[in-house]
């Protein structure tokens, strides 16, 4: 009897497998043909992941590395044929932007999802808004980007390209995508907790902030994060709203600015060397980021889990 | 006393409804978002309908210059590059899905799901570069070699065409795929999860090999699901720009030939928005944007139905 043994959780595991012996060699091949290719398809993405991180860290670190304290500091080379250093105004424009559409869609974003948890419900608004939340999750980023251009950028001509006007594209992108994680955070809240907290005499909001989101709090930051990791990863958003500077610009309500991925996007359809060693530096760079928000959030949302199983 | 007390109630109170009405009013703004992204798109882009007519969705010429604008060959190239990244990743994220949760000892399950996960976190543009740079050049003597293949076979031979250029329809479906397989593997293996395990081993105590067992009771169990998350993943390639934009050719072109380039409705927005200047061009390109948003619409409601109606049931029986 080969032997798979069931572990911690009880219904997800690799069941008890039975002693093939006494089965045709058509049916056992076949069962082992086809675990194979099980085997392959996990091989195939894991090389293809491989590939793509390989190529990146490879290409990008040669420029990172080799222009290392000047890509950090540097404006962008303003000829794209000419060799030189510096992503600073990128890597400036990203965290700009990211960071003002944090600022509007996370709150915005957790004080929708503590309606629909702790009030709505079941009601009819409540309802229509967690549809209407999930259509706009199904938004094509370009679209966010044309919506922003025509409702905030044409009103305000050529001052409306600038930080400002890419965070709210982002902010559109990112705000179905915090409602949802938060909604499912507060939902995992025990309502005992409430029940105790109401029942010594604490409001419904005082129960919220003092109880409820507490407890949810990791997971609450850990769901907003993953949205931070992929607004700064967005292009589509920022093309027609953000504008093409290459000067460092932390201003984000003036003069236009410029974010990595735009700066992957037009590198990488120049066909000079130059311009396209910029894209995977700025690649590299941009990975590096995505990778640690989205660590830092998965480790923060693996503790509320531990913490509550406990 | 008696006074103070109330009065304190009532502060309680006033807190009470002003954080309520904080937030009803985020879930109003939310709603409020959508409703003027829905009305924008849709206002701007009725110039482009009102002198176009149906004719937007049936011209295949998109000629700027001679006030010409079809949407069609953007709406096949979206459709078709779609459709190859669906091809392509089901077969792989399906298998995927199965190792971690039919095969896969305990101790190797998380760093599966870590790995599939960390290719979601690479952002779209990342992938398009690695198509554009690395990949597309790599490609054209596999296309030419595999449309010799195919050379003079009827129908086949004119889905493996000769190949131009390194930019194609299936170069753009190749990068979708990777993109879209971490979706398609998680929503599957969360909906395979569901599977009661009386009917695995129900399965197996009949003699069932593994792969007997996989087939008729996990997937017979998860089909719908399993359904729907391959329905997400068409609307997620669908609506993905940057990467298929870069990578997709940019010559717009209805033909069977996959090898062939190509261009698709977010594609042609991020590259001609720039240049455009004229008020019909514009209203054209943001048709195109509010056609593709209708195409995703349907395609993620279809599915979001097919994967809750499946989840229903399963939980229903187990």
């Amino acid at each position: 009897m080969s032997v798979v043994v069931n572990t911690s959780k009880p219904a997800p595991s690799a069941p008890l497998l039975a002693d093939l012996s006494g089965v045709s060699a058509r049916r056992r091949n076949k069962n082992a043909m086809m675990t194979a290719l099980m085997g392959v398809s996990v091989a195939v993405i894991g090389i293809l992941l491989a590939l793509v991180l390989g190529t990146v860290v490879r290409k990008g670190w040669s420029i990172v590395a080799g222009e290392f304290p000047q890509w950090f500091t540097k404006d962008i080379q303003l000829s794209p044929r000419r060799p030189g250093p510096g992503m600073k105004a990128a890597i400036v424009g990203t965290i700009v932007a990211t960071a003002t559409a944090t600022v509007i869609a996370v709150p915005l974003g957790i004080a929708g999802a503590i309606y629909l948890n702790e009030y709505g419900k079941r009601s009819l608004f409540a309802r229509s808004l967690r549809f209407l939340t999930s259509v706009m999750a199904g938004v094509p980023s370009i679209v966010m980007g044309l919506f922003i251009y025509v409702f905030w950028v044409v009103p305000r001509g050529v001052d409306g390209l600038n930080g400002f006007s890419g965070a709210l594209a982002l902010a559109c992108l990112m705000l179905p995508i915090v409602v949802r994680s938060t909604e499912e955070m507060l939902r995992l809240v025990p309502q005992n907790l409430r029940d105790a907290s109401l029942a010594l005499g604490a409001t419904a909001s005082r129960t919220t902030l003092t109880v409820v989101i507490p407890k949810a709090a990791p997971g609450i930051i850990s769901g907003s994060l993953l949205a931070v990791a992929r607004a700064a990863g967005e292009t589509a958003p920022l093309i027609f709203t953000i504008g093409a500077a290459k000067h460092t610009n932390w201003n984000p309500f003036s003069g236009t600015n410029t974010s990595l991925s735009l700066q992957i996007y037009a590198n990488a359809k120049e066909s000079f060397p130059t311009a396209q060693e910029r894209a995977w530096g700025a690649a590299l760079t941009l990975i590096v980021l995505a990778f640690v928000f989205t660590f830092v959030a998965r480790s923060l949302s693996a503790r509320l889990s531990k913490g509550g199983e406990s | 006393m008696a006074l103070a007390l109330d009065d304190l109630k009532s502060k309680k109170q006033i807190a009470d409804r002003t954080f309520r009405g904080m937030t009803i009013a985020g879930g109003v703004t939310i709603v409020l978002i959508l409703g003027l992204i829905a009305w924008t798109i849709a206002s701007k882009s009725s110039l482009a309908f009102r002198t176009e007519g149906l004719s937007f969705f049936t011209e295949r010429r998109w000629a700027p210059a001679s006030n010409v604008y079809g949407a069609l060959s953007f709406i096949f190239g979206t459709s078709v590059t779609a459709l190859i990244a669906v091809v392509l990743a089901v077969p792989v994220s399906l298998g995927i899905a199965l190792f971690t949760t039919q095969v896969a000892p305990s101790w190797l399950k998380r760093p599966i799901v870590a790995m599939t996960d960390l290719v979601a976190v690479v952002p779209s543009v990342v992938f398009g570069l690695w198509g554009i740079i690395f990949l597309a050049p790599k490609l054209v003597p596999v296309f030419t070699t595999v449309s010799g293949w195919f050379h003079g076979v009827p129908i086949l031979g004119r889905i493996f065409g000769p190949a131009s250029a390194g930019r194609t329809f299936m170069t753009a479906g190749l990068i979708l795929a990777i993109m879209i397989t971490p979706i398609i593997t998680s929503i599957s293996r969360e909906v395979i999860e569901t599977c009661p395990p009386t009917d695995r081993d129900g399965a197996l105590a009949l003699g069932a090999t593994r792969w007997e067992m996989i087939t008729g009771a996990v997937l017979t169990h998860s089909a719908g699901g399993i359904v729907g998350a391959v329905m997400l993943g068409l609307g997620r390639a669908m609506g993905e720009t940057i990467a298929a934009a870069l990578v997709i050719g940019s010559s717009p072109a209805i033909t069977a030939n996959l090898f062939s380039s190509g261009d698709s409705l977010p594609s042609v927005i991020a590259f001609e928005w720039g240049e455009a200047t004229s008020d019909a061009k514009r209203s054209a390109l943001i048709a195109m944007g509010l056609t593709l948003f209708v195409m995703t619409l349907i395609v993620n409601f279809a599915a979001t139905y097919v994967v809750n109606r499946a989840m229903k049931r399963m939980r229903g029986e187990s």
